[in-house]
């Protein structure tokens, strides 16, 4: 079980562009680190994230060790209608994190 | 005390191959290069030629701490059925792994702006390239100095 923290706006006019915010707590160990042994720390990232929109894909991203411990995202789509806005993290070792956001758009 | 000299010959020639076992053993991570780069930004847009302009990648000019840095990327787009942004890729020149981030997005977007929080291992260049619906390529270049770079502090954990 990993943090979510989803900012999603809880109301919209239809044809709005929104601002989606979206954080995960997740450490994205890089697989380029040693530890004190000097034994390298196996890689542990979110390997790729999915939003949808009433269960139409809006926007993927494929993420790499490059992005910063506990993963941020913002990015936009227009309100076209009232229902859930999905999210899903997936990643190393079986990482799999699901989150929602409702929104009414009038 | 006639011992002396013979301690410290000894000692000195311990460190100096202890030093030079210590310089051999140690292994940095294998950083990637600007090919490195180059020839991942060629494995997503293929032969097609990449235009400067379009779009807008935000990283500050220096930065204290590699391990979070905020970055935006912003494509003038008028975001509408026939005329969108497809992707947004980033990539870096002296990270270990050139990728960084590889955005799908759509018409659905409205708006074609991203942010995210990259880890940057060393003072670089960092680009950014946007696809657009019309298959066309467009990049932004940043150059960043980083003061503590990612990815070196191994022992911290």
């Amino acid at each position: 079980m990993a943090r979510t923290l989803i900012n999603v706006p809880q109301k919209a006019k239809r044809g709005e562009v929104i601002a989606i915010k979206t954080l995960i707590s997740h450490v994205m160990e890089t697989g380029f680190r040693h530890d004190n042994m000097g034994k390298a720390i196996p890689r542990d990232i979110i390997t790729s994230f999915v939003c949808t929109y009433n269960g139409e894909e809006i926007f993927r991203a494929a993420l790499h060790p490059a992005i910063a411990a506990n993963p941020f995202i913002t990015f936009h789509t227009v309100a076209t209608e009232s229902g859930t806005i999905a999210f899903r993290w997936t990643g190393d070792n079986g990482f799999s994190q699901d989150a929602s956001a409702k929104i009414t758009v009038g | 005390m006639h011992k002396q000299p013979i301690m410290q010959a000894t000692r000195r020639a311990f460190l100096a191959a202890a030093g030079g076992a210590g310089a051999a053993l140690i292994v940095r991570p294998a950083k990637a290069t600007p090919a490195a780069m180059t020839a991942a930004i060629k494995q997503v847009v293929g032969e097609a030629q990449i235009n400067s302009g379009k779009v807008k990648l935000d990283l500050p000019p220096l930065v204290e701490n590699g391990n979070t840095v905020a970055m935006g990327v912003s494509v003038e787009s008028p975001m509408t059925a026939k005329d969108y942004v497809k992707a947004i890729h980033v990539f870096t020149e002296k990270n270990p792994q050139p990728n960084v981030i590889s955005a799908q997005l759509g018409p659905r977007a409205g708006k074609a702006e991203i942010t995210t929080r990259v880890r940057l291992a060393d003072s670089q260049q960092v680009v950014a390239i946007c696809e657009l619906s019309d298959g066309s390529f467009w990049s932004d270049k940043v150059d960043v100095i980083i003061t503590l770079g990612a990815c070196l502090e191994d022992n911290l954990i």
